[in-house]
């Protein structure tokens, strides 16, 4: 126990020192780059600034946001209740099942050409290309997850005779919130995968189009800004979603903690 | 708290049992793997149980591993159906989880919510019967300090020792104040100076809310110290072997009760009903 709280700061050290000394030679090596392809990493940093963080934060980047946070929520919303409602009625899970299995085989990519032809190439279509896509991780982890809940503790929510909402709220949702999570993270990559693949179709807004635009005008530090932009925001979002997760799980990662001690 | 009267009276040189019986087992046979409700087919676990529980009594039910004492037990809980005959209380036969009734599971470790911690696990049973916030503390106050836990009410069940989590279950069971409470091998998993307390527990709660109790156990001496009657399982499938009659004064003693020569016979009576191959 001693020794790995001592490790702790190393291990910090060695989280954060790696990424900035690959930075450092990236900035040194492309210093005095001549070649188009591999622009200095200070040119890259300079659009980013004027790019991202001014010209087109409200046009694009705010954009973008926007469209994979209301994507997900729905998503996320949608394929737990849905979820459900296909655990818990066997009717509907037999209607369902087979066409679930179907819909999940597809790559979620090859689903926003359906919305396009099916609403254009408005934000309508983005949105719905990314809650469609990142529906069914979370959806087949909730219906997993509610399957699996431990019978001894549905008998005692019948024993005592637990209202419907505390066995939802109090039972069944947390025991399945493990699997959930797991789900919910792989919605998370995937929806952020579609918001980008979706912006790269038809004319429009946001960071993949601006990022693709620059790669097709040879403004190829602009290209590299936006990637580079892209990777800040899915280091920032899975950085969240950890954060809730920790605290929403710290039951179960802290039984597991103590299982896997003794 | 405890009366030299007990409410009712124990069957001493009467073999009836008390009018009106609160549980009634009758010709109550079960089944697995059989979808059909004859009760053929499929691996019969109870053969043919008839016993009755008066209110007020505790009764204990004694019998071999695996002899289908916890079947029969969700049976009277509602969880499951009889194949064959019936349980009833007062009169009515039970077809789902009874209002008046709480169970302690034998699996303690599956039984309490790892997402709640010690006191919310004993307030979760109570959130659907609207009382009032202040009775609804004093119960939980009352049933953890009742079980010696009230210093771990807000640990979660998985940083508790087993016997420690049962002792969860029943405050859980206790908060609730069912009319007639069953307890499968409550004490089984518990150190020696807790089991006697909490056997003390089970008679003065007794004597406090006038419950009916039903323990199934597998140790004899905790079966004759506790009970007004043991009804003694046997053979697989399961069927009684006798009810036998627990003629021991009250209020019992954990030292001078089992000190007591009739104590010897008794346990000796029943031990002798579960050895002889029958
Ligand atoms: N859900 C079930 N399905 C099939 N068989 C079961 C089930 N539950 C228990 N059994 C069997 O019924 C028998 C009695 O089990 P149980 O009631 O747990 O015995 P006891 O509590 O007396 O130890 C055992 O042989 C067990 O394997
Ligand atoms: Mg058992």
């Amino acid at each position: 126990m001693d020794k790995l709280m001592n490790k702790r700061p190393v291990l910090w050290l060695l989280g954060i020192g790696t990424p900035a000394l690959l930075l450092a030679a990236w900035w040194l090596a492309s210093a005095g780059s001549t070649d188009t392809f591999f622009p200095p990493l200070a040119d890259i940093v300079d659009r980013f600034r004027a790019l991202w963080l001014f010209d087109h934060f409200g046009s694009d980047v705010l954009v973008s946001l926007r469209n994979l946070v209301l994507g997900y929520a729905i998503a996320a919303l949608a394929a737990v209740a849905v979820g459900f409602v296909t655990a818990l009625a066997a009717p509907v899970r037999w209607a369902v099942d087979p066409l679930i299995h179907f819909l999940r085989g597809i790559p979620p990519v090859a689903l926003v050409p359906i919305f396009i032809s099916l609403m254009g190439f408005g934000p309508e279509m983005r949105v719905a290309s990314i809650a469609l896509a990142a529906f069914f991780p979370t959806f087949i982890a909730t219906v997993d997850g509610l399957r699996a809940v431990d019978r001894g503790l549905l008998d005692v929510a019948q024993v005592y005779r637990l209202s419907r909402r505390d066995r939802v709220v109090a039972v069944l949702l947390p025991a399945a919130s493990p699997q959930i999570f797991s789900g919910l993270q792989v919605s998370l990559q995937t929806a952020f995968v579609v918001m980008i693949a979706s912006e790269m179709l038809g004319p429009s807004r946001g960071i993949g189009a601006m990022t693709l635009l620059a790669q097709q005008s040879f403004m190829i530090s602009d290209m590299w800004s936006g990637i580079l932009l892209l990777g800040v925001i899915g280091f920032a979002a899975n950085f969240l979603f950890d954060l809730v997760r920790r605290k929403v799980l710290a039951w179960y990662i802290g039984s597991r903690r103590l299982a896997r001690a003794s | 708290m405890r009366t030299t009267e007990t409410a009712p009276i124990t069957t001493t040189d009467t073999p009836v049992v008390p009018e009106p019986p609160r549980l009634d087992v009758v010709h109550l046979a079960k089944s697995y793997g059989s979808s059909s409700q004859k009760g053929d087919g499929g691996k019969k676990v109870i053969e043919d149980l008839t016993f009755s529980v008066g209110a007020g009594e505790v009764v204990c039910i004694v019998g071999p591993s695996g002899v289908g004492k916890t079947t029969l037990l969700k049976c009277l809980a509602g969880l499951q159906p009889a194949s064959s005959g019936y349980a009833a209380i007062d009169g009515r036969t039970i077809s789902g989880p009874p209002p008046e009734m709480a169970l302690v599971f034998q699996d303690y470790s599956r039984s309490l919510m790892p997402w709640l911690t010690v006191r919310k696990n004993v307030i979760l049973p109570l959130r659907h019967l609207r009382l009032a916030k202040a009775e609804l503390k004093a119960r939980c106050d009352e049933a953890l300090e009742a079980v010696g836990l009230s210093h771990a009410e807000n640990q979660y069940p998985w940083q508790l020792s087993g016997g420690m989590q049962q002792r969860v279950a029943i405050a859980r069971a206790l908060a609730y104040r069912p009319e007639i409470l069953i307890m499968d091998e409550p004490f089984a998993s518990v150190d020696a100076q807790t089991r006697f307390d909490l056997e003390d527990l089970c008679l003065r709660i007794r004597e406090d809310f006038g419950m009916t109790i039903l323990v199934v156990t597998h140790d004899i001496d905790e079966a004759v110290y506790l009970a007004d009657r043991v009804v003694v399982l046997g053979s697989k499938p399961a069927r009684v072997l006798r009810v036998v009659d627990v003629d021991l004064p009250s209020p019992r003693d954990q030292i001078s009760t089992r000190a007591l020569p009739e104590f010897a016979e008794q346990r000796t009576e029943v031990l002798a009903l579960i050895k002889r191959p029958a």
